[in-house]
């Protein structure tokens, strides 16, 4: 089947099985290899981008339901060159060590900070919960975010 | 130049990471690559009648079907440590077979391989292959195995036994235990784990006919140690003709040190069709296939005398390591557990005797830690268990046994009674500065006024100590390592002044492309964005033995030192050279030479590209400055650390919240602290995820009860506390950095300062033992038996 999606801002029309992930959609045919996949039971996180400006698990949706979708994945948040503060922050903080979490905690970050500019500890805590960390134990993810929050 | 040693100076990695850029193994697509999906058994024990292939064949998009006929004349992947029988009669070692011909022996066993042309046509075809099983008795607890008539997981490997092994003095133990003022006795189970690094295991296998060479890329801690499994034993590929590469991996933990046969499997099929091959675990699959962790049933006692000194300790453990030997296995339980029953603590008798068995079930290894924790799980156990029954305070009891402070240098290290000798110590000092910071009086006076409230708050205590920094090649050779454990650095000047470093190292999170960075740009005075990392290339990197064991610093980082020495002694002469003066009349400083008391110099990048413009060098001069090192280690290093746990549980529901956690470790010399905190955090998580949350199941009939992320709970964000962490510096001796590493002192520390800090919250309703994880309905029914 056809599907045309906006990714990142560019438009892109292609023919997948009707069965293909949206995740797989992204890393398989766009070559988007910056989202990830950590589970097969939508528990991880690792694949969460953002579609009609929602943050979603990207492993949780089929490509064809996302037909005329716009859609930005971590390789869209970075605009002319520059990190998004949210990406600075993982950085500033310390927040990510093998970074395969860290896209999706990036964008399920973004839109915590989209609804509640100014989150609290629990609040960031509460947010990010559907996004496993397996190496940091998320205490520097919180500053991240909360890094991001004060230099947006 | 500003002294980068000791910075927490910001990563250079995170920009790939941050953006989508990284590259982990299954980001990487080659021109016509195929895709493997493998045929599990669901059935934890049966014998294979037949395997049809047919349907699986003609089915769209197959490329080839492979099954265990077809591996039959391959041994498979062996185990890398041999731990002979207390008697001398060799390690029953069954080989790992890269698929099963004759019968599987655990949920996961790899029976069959689809290669197609997507991975969806792999998977719809797997569906097809038939496979008649004959069902056989199971067996999945380690002491259950050893008992008479148990069901046996290899035919003709009696008793289900690996080995079995004993360290320490039995009769001095027994002595100990016997003319005890006072013995502690507690039953402990420390439960199978998962690793979870959440990265799922990855390999593209891609012969190369034309060029007769194998290229393996993989997501593995070592590469070079897969090659030379891969070549030496398995496969028996020329060495010279196969490529690992092992670039961006998504964590680690230990479970992707070991050479899986998927490995082995893909880069031997690449061959057969002609073309790369790429085989991702599914989730599911990673539960079932990826090296678990711990999983040891034990009994342990500890001897004290009426001044509460201890008199000796005896341990009697049952090890689980699975259906076959993984790559580390049979070490974990012996040399990284046996000998670290020593602790803090001048015990001065100590006897473990220990049975490695084999079980229906996926195999046992190397998870952080690994033995050490099991090691410190018992001993704090037992600690905290024995104040509360002596009634002496627990942080009192650990002083009045901790070994003396002890420098290495101007006090000798410190022989245990389990064939260790400690590097240097200082165990009181992380104990004052943890209780100063949790602020220990209040916090018991806050716990009686809360228990008058009907509120129970828990403190709990563990003081670890670990082995790292893994391991003196002739020391591990004499214990039955089939490798030595060195490591080695190669810095290559180049002509600009610019530095590339390879390293055997690996990084899988931990930073080193920042880390080494920083030592070898703050030793030769450059700028660090001079200064490449690269790992993970076996056609890049000297030979070099990967990361585990906490060892990337104080081995890796002390080769880089080794070979740093060497570049600057090569400086300094083609400095000295050019100059026109002495050697020893030359001092090396933020980033020159300068011929002492002038201003007469030359600087780093002057020097490298004299090196590659040797066009007046003196006879016996050789262009170039380019050194490798191979660092063996003296000894192993050992980080220590006092961990305080403070937990409430709610008795009506058996709720444990953490409520703060305070680490204060000491890994020797730092060079970056915001990573070093990190790890250590990071480790604190998953050893709370173990007292807490985690646990591997197998039900009776061996099927694996916790294979999804919806019933294998893992800590998130939202079970954690804000971990409180700090270092005290007790520099190694006898490494030229003085470092010791921090890579598994969390996960060692963490787990029995929570289940100690329970129990002790749960003292007042008679509750004395609680077995791991502490989840609601396991400790509610604690206080319900307790009260009864
Ligand atoms: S891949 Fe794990 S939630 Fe989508
Ligand atoms: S940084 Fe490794 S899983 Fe989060």
């Amino acid at each position: 089947m056809q599907v045309t999606m906006t990714v990142n801002g560019a438009s892109f029309t292609s023919d997948v099985e009707s069965r293909t992930l949206l995740v797989q959609h992204l890393r398989d045919n766009l070559n988007l290899t910056g989202t990830h996949v950590g589970c097969d039971t939508s528990s991880c996180g690792a694949c969460t981008i953002v579609v009609n400006g929602e943050a979603v698990k990207s492993c949780t949706l089929l490509a064809v339901q996302c037909n005329g979708a716009e859609i930005t994945t971590i390789e869209g948040l970075a605009s002319n060159n520059a990190l998004h503060p949210i990406q600075e922050g993982f950085r500033e903080k310390h927040g990510l060590q093998c970074g395969f979490c860290t896209p999706g905690m990036i964008m399920a970050s973004w839109q915590l900070l989209e609804r509640n500019p100014n989150p609290s500890d629990g609040e960031i805590r509460h947010a990010l919960e559907g996004n496993f960390c397996r190496c940091t134990g998320y205490d520097n993810i919180v500053k991240a975010v909360q890094w991001a929050a004060q230099n947006s | 130049m500003g002294k980068l040693i000791g910075e927490s100076v910001k990563r250079v990695e995170d920009r790939r990471f941050t953006t989508g850029t990284g590259q982990y193994t299954d980001d990487i697509v080659l021109p016509r690559m195929t895709h493997a999906h493998i045929v599990r058994s669901h059935l934890a024990h049966a014998r294979i009648r037949s395997v049809n292939t047919a349907a699986a064949k003609s089915a769209d998009g197959v490329v080839t079907v492979l099954t265990g006929e077809d591996f039959k004349d391959i041994g498979g992947v062996p185990c890398g440590w041999q731990v002979d029988f207390k008697d001398g009669t060799t390690m029953h070692e069954p080989k790992h077979p890269i698929l099963v011909a004759d019968k599987v022996r655990h949920v996961g066993d790899a029976v069959a391989v689809v290669i197609a042309e997507t991975k969806g046509q792999a998977r719809d075809a797997a569906e097809l292959v038939e496979v008649d099983y004959e069902e056989l008795p199971v067996v999945t607890d380690a002491t259950e195995a050893l008992k008479a008539g148990a069901p046996q997981v290899h035919d003709d490997l009696p008793n289900n036994m690996v080995f079995d092994w004993e360290l320490g003095d039995q009769g001095a133990t027994d002595t100990g235990i016997a003319n005890a003022h006072h013995v502690t006795k507690l039953e402990i189970r420390n439960q199978r784990l998962v690793p979870n690094a959440i990265e799922p295991r990855s390999y593209i296998g891609d012969y190369d006919a034309a060029r007769d060479f194998y290229t393996l890329y993989t997501s593995s801690q070592n590469p070079h140690v897969i090659r030379l499994l891969m070549c030496a034993f398995v496969l028996e590929l020329p060495e010279h003709k196969v490529r690992v590469v092992s670039r961006d991996v998504g964590g680690g933990f230990g479970s992707k040190i070991y050479h899986y046969t998927e490995e082995a499997l893909v880069i031997w099929a690449s061959k057969q069709i002609g073309r790369p091959i790429k085989w991702t675990a599914e989730r599911s699959e990673s539960f079932v296939t990826d090296a678990h962790g711990r999983d040891h049933n034990t009994t342990a006692e500890m001897g004290f005398d009426d001044a509460g000194k201890i008199t000796a300790l005896r341990v009697r453990t049952d090890a689980n390591l699975g259906a076959y030997l993984s790559t580390f296995s049979t070490c974990i339980p012996t040399y990284l557990h046996g000998t670290l029953l020593q602790g803090q603590y001048t015990t001065p008798a100590i006897h473990i005797s220990l049975n490695a068995v084999f079980t229906n079930t996926t195999a046992v290894d190397a998870y952080r830690g690994a033995g050490r924790p099991e090691a410190t799980y018992l001993i704090e156990r037992l600690m905290d268990t024995a104040a509360a029954e002596m009634n002496i305070d627990p942080a009192e009891l650990r002083k009045r046994n901790f070994i003396p402070p002890f420098d290495g240098v101007n006090q000798p290290g410190y022989q245990t009674q389990v064939a260790l000798q400690y590097d240097s110590g200082n165990y009181i000092a992380a104990m004052e500065k943890a209780l100063e910071t949790i602020g220990y009086q209040d916090l018991r006076r806050e716990q009686e006024e809360a228990r008058k409230q009907g509120r129970y708050l828990g403190i709990g205590f563990s003081s670890y100590i670990e082995a790292c920094g893994i391991a003196p090649s002739a020391v591990v050779g004499s214990l039955g390592a089939r490798a030595g454990l060195f490591e080695s650095a190669n810095i290559r000047v180049q002509p600009t002044g610019k530095v590339s470093v390879y390293t055997g190292s690996h990084s899988h999170g931990q930073g080193h492309e920042t880390t080494f960075a920083q030592l070898v740009a703050d030793n030769l005075g450059i700028p660090m964005e001079n200064v490449e990392i690269v790992h993970g290339d076996t056609e890049q990197i000297p030979f070099g033995m990967g990361t585990y064991g906490s060892r990337s610093l104080a081995v890796g980082g002390s080769a880089i030192s080794r070979s740093l020495d060497k570049v600057k002694e090569k400086g300094a002469k083609i400095a000295a050279h050019l100059l026109e003066a002495s050697v020893d009349d030359l001092d090396f400083a933020d980033g020159k030479w300068t011929v002492r008391g002038t201003d007469k110099s030359k600087a780093f990048d002057e020097v490298s590209l004299a090196a590659y413009v040797p066009h007046n060098f003196p006879e016996g001069m050789e262009p170039g400055i380019e050194f490798n090192s191979f660092y063996d280690p003296a000894n192993f290093t050992y980080p220590f650390g006092t961990h305080i746990a403070v937990v409430e549980v709610d008795p009506d529901t058996g709720t444990v919240t953490l409520q703060r956690f305070v680490a204060v470790d000491d890994v020797g010399n730092i060079i970056n602290p915001m990573i070093v905190d990190g790890q250590i955090q990071g480790g604190v998580a998953q050893g709370v995820g173990q007292a807490l949350l985690e646990s591997a199941n197998y039900d009776e009939s061996g099927q694996f009860s916790t294979g999804t992320y919806m019933d294998y709970a893992m800590p998130r964000a939202d079970d954690l506390p804000s971990i409180e962490v700090s270092q005290n510096v007790t520099p190694c001796p006898h490494n030229p950095l003085g470092v010791k590493g921090c890579g598994e002192a969390g996960t060692i520390g963490a787990t029995p300062a929570v289940v100690n800090a329970a129990i002790d919250a749960l003292r007042p309703l008679g509750v004395t033992d609680l077995e791991m994880p502490l989840s609601p309905p396991r400790v509610w029914s604690a206080i319900q038996q307790a009260s009864a």
